[in-house]
């Protein structure tokens, strides 16, 4: 089913026409290891080059950051990321590593930063040149983030740092980490302060990466250490005390409006050129797999099951192209914020379902030569918790729901 | 053909919507419903027909039996998009009227190649109120069930089952078998041998009945016999579309009626909506209606633009705006608490309309297996 916009502009038709092109022309070869499922699944050096190697040959083509003015390296268009998206998504391009950059640091600077940051950071972050993750949870905030802990103490032109922040996907190749830290003990919201930290030079010098193990056994995600730690005053993002509303940019487009500057938070591509949402996998599956000695398409009970999964699928991607037709939509904020959580829940409930097709072989290991589809889907499965936990549980974001759309009294 | 990105929803279909929400808004508020349908709660109330047919007129003026007659027989021709938007706005107030019935009967008339299927176009552009007699006792929706019979002479016999607000409209289209096929029929609800036999309902906002035909003579042929299953096959997408994009409309208030109850209702010194174990079923009811929202308008494009996927999509909106249906009208009663539970109550109205449209064309449970047996191959062809 294809879905164009005979309402293209003839900016955005020129646009369409030039990513089709190029993308036939330049979708890269496929390796000979193994591709992580998404982003936050990179473990090896071999995975992340790749990926930025296809990153920047997007961005060279313009496929990247098409939206944002040409002198902070963007492509000085309007409204055509998410025809890239499109068209990327339709090629079965790979998907691009930078995540955390695209989809959070890059709004949030050019939103909240100085002309001379915004020169500075945001082509890089583009050409993936340099990575981007995340410094906001601590051990004594998750779900509550503005208890954050970590402080900053000014000291002349700079601040020194102490503080631990935990689950940093990517910090193991990261050159910056967007950080909020505590600047006044006293206050709780109004006593936070955003910065932009070069974590990778600190390495050795006041910054401790230490990799964290998840359930399924591969690396990922990290915990950072800072000790005495020194960020000069011109890496701090807006003012003193305002880290929570700069917090609130990066939270909105982590959770809701990712979609809409990288393809990869909707939906990743898999290693097999297909998207983990594709919805011939499912089907495809229970046509070849056999479970308690009868073949799993003929379990009327998983007919249903696969079947009310092919249409939350299916309302997923229209939910997506709902949003974009203001009259056919209420509240501005209703559907991007929903994006997180019908996202992660439809992904951990596909893999459950996977698994539960595949039977026995859902037994099966990544590693046993006899699992079917490689072993993804209880991998998949298992890694679908760090999408339903992750920017904020999928509880905190049904109050968020709650309170901003429907004006309900705030849980807290 | 390519499907705009925009569902196709136009100016025109914003200003029809518009125009239905204010006129709802207007003339049809759920105290003035309440008063309407709701005051008596005898159960002889059960198989009456309450309606304001000063509204039913209002609508005729605007020309809503219209809007979804081709122009090529002297409608407006708006797409099924537009009619989605249109019927969202009959959900959301609950408004009994023939109009959802003539909608779906001007898809069915649309898909028969006859004169006289182009005649009673033309008709119902200009207001002939029109409901489908096209269903057999056991409830079953496939294109050739039927009880009624056509013979040679072309005389009607039999019972159609399920026939909604039959009370209303001023002609029925009839499905009836012969031994040549199925073929669909235009009869006059005051024709010799006709009699419509009113059900007792639980909705109070619509009426149905069974309709005996008795040796029925001056039927007009829609569709002759063999001719009926493709045109019931090809309007049904638009049917689905059109209950399930009721059902949205429909749910969206009982979302915003209970929310707002949510808002004010005080216990434990605090509104409920604090309580999360309040706070997120009504989110969950919000996910599930805009879910349901966007496959309606994806299955009415589809309809418009690319008829191929049009059944596949139209059984998804249907399927999920059953679920949403169900789902919300429970989560209405039961975070209403005891108020919810009583007829003073609005609530019950959209309740009981949900569960009606919930079975109405198959629910959730039968779109689905239908859409296995096609996406999946039906059950034993797997070796």
């Amino acid at each position: 089913m294809t879905t164009t916009a005979p309402s293209d502009s003839s900016e955005q038709a020129t646009f369409r026409a030039h990513c089709k092109a190029w993308l036939a022309a330049n979708l890269p070869p496929r390796p000979n290891f193994r591709l992580p499922l998404g982003p936050l699944e990179i473990a090896t050096i071999e995975q992340l080059e790749y990926l930025c190697a296809w990153q920047k040959a997007a961005h060279s083509a313009g496929l990247v950051g098409c939206d944002y003015p040409r002198e902070y390296g963007g492509g000085g268009l309007r409204d055509c990321q998410w025809i890239a998206n499109h068209e990327l998504k339709a090629a079965g391009a790979p998907f691009f590593p930078n995540i955390v950059g695209l989809g959070m640091a890059a709004p949030t600077i050019f939103h909240h930063g100085t002309e001379a940051q915004k020169r500075r950071l945001l082509a890089p972050l583009f050409a993936a040149d340099e990575i981007w993750c995340q410094g906001f949870s601590e051990p004594g905030a998750g779900s509550d983030l503005a208890n954050v802990q970590a402080f900053a103490e000014r000291d002349g032109e700079r601040w020194i740092v102490n503080g631990h922040k935990v689950w940093t996907t990517l910090a193991h190749f990261a050159t910056w980490m967007i950080l909020l830290c505590r600047t006044d003990r006293s206050r709780k919201y109004e006593g936070m302060t955003y910065f932009v930290a070069p974590i990778r030079d600190g390495v050795g010098r006041g910054v401790a990466i230490r990799p964290l193990v998840k359930m399924t056994g591969e690396l990922g995600f990290n915990e950072v250490f800072f000790e005495s730690y020194p960020i000069e005053d011109d890496l701090r993002l807006d003012e003193v005390g305002r880290g929570w509303a700069v917090a609130m940019t990066t939270l909105l487009h982590e959770r809701g409006a990712g979609s809409l500057v990288t393809p990869s938070s909707g939906g990743g591509v898999g290693d097999d050129g297909e998207t983990t949402l594709g919805a011939g996998g499912l089907i495809e599956l229970a046509k070849r797999s056999h479970r308690n000695g009868r073949p799993a398409s003929d379990d009327p009970r998983l007919r249903d099951a696969i079947v009310q999964m092919l249409i939350r699928q299916r309302a997923f991607a229209q939910n997506e192209r709902r949003a974009a037709v203001p009259a056919l939509v209420d509240h501005p904020l209703r559907l991007p914020l929903q994006h997180k959580l019908t996202l992660s829940e439809l992904l951990q409930d596909t893999a459950r379902l996977a698994c539960e097709i595949e039977g026995m072989a859902a037994t099966l290991h990544q590693t046993d030569p006899g699992a079917p589809a490689g072993g993804r889907w209880p991998h998949a499965y298992m890694n679908s918790y760090g999408f339903t936990i992750a920017a904020g549980s999928n509880e905190v974001q049904r109050n968020i729901l709650g309170e901003r759309v429907l004006g309900l009294a705030k849980s807290k | 053909m390519t499907r705009p990105h925009d569902f196709g929803f136009d100016d025109a279909a914003q200003i029809l919507k518009d125009t239905a929400r204010r006129l709802l808004q207007d003339h049809c508020a759920p105290e003035a419903l309440h008063r309407l349908v709701a005051t008596s709660s005898e159960p002889a109330r059960a198989s009456e027909c309450v309606w304001d047919e000063a509204l039913w007129r209002r609508m005729l003026d605007l020309g809503w039996t219209a809007v979804a007659v081709p122009e090529r027989a002297g409608g407006f021709g708006m797409g099924l998009v537009a009619i989605a938007g249109l019927v969202e706005e009959l959900g959301r107030a609950a408004v009994p009227s023939p109009l959802v019935a003539t909608l779906c009967s001007t898809y069915v008339a649309a898909a028969c190649d006859t004169d006289a299927a182009r005649q009673l176009l033309l008709r119902i552009a200009a207001g002939l109120s029109v409901s489908l007699a096209i269903t057999d006792r056991r409830g079953s929706w496939a294109p050739e069930d039927t009880d009624v019979a056509v013979d040679e002479a072309g005389a009607l016999s039999g019972t159609a089952w399920f026939v909604q607000d039959a009370r209303k409209v001023a002609g029925l289209i009839v499905k009836a078998r012969s031994p040549r096929g199925v073929g669909l029929y235009l009869v006059d609800v005051d024709a010799a041998g006709v009699t419509i036999v009113p059900d007792a309902i639980l909705d109070l906002t619509r009426d149905q009945a069974h309709v005996e035909l008795r040796d029925v003579r001056d039927a007009q042929v829609l569709a002759g016999p063999g001719d009926g299953v493709r045109a019931l096959v090809a309007a049904e997408p638009a049917l689905l579309t059109i209950v399930a994009a009721d059902m949205v409309g429909a749910a969206e208030w009982q979302l915003q009626t209970t929310a707002e109850y949510a808002r004010t209702r005080v216990q434990f010194e605090r509104p409920i909506g604090f309580f999360q174990a309040v706070k997120h079923p009504l989110v969950d009811m919000m996910v599930q209606i805009d879910a349901a929202r966007s496959l309606v308008y994806d299955a009415a494009c589809a309809f418009d633009h690319e008829p191929e996927t049009a059944e596949v999509c139209a059984r998804m909106a249907k399927a999920a705006a059953s679920d949403a249906a169900a789902d919300c009208s429970g989560r209405s009663v039961q975070l209403h608490g005891g108020i919810g539970f009583t007829w003073e109550c609005f609530i019950h109205l959209w309740f009981k309309r949900q569960k009606h449209n919930e079975v109405l064309y198959g629910d959730g449970a039968h779109q689905r297996a239908r859409l296995a047996d096609r996406l999946l191959g039906r059950i034993g062809e797997t070796a």
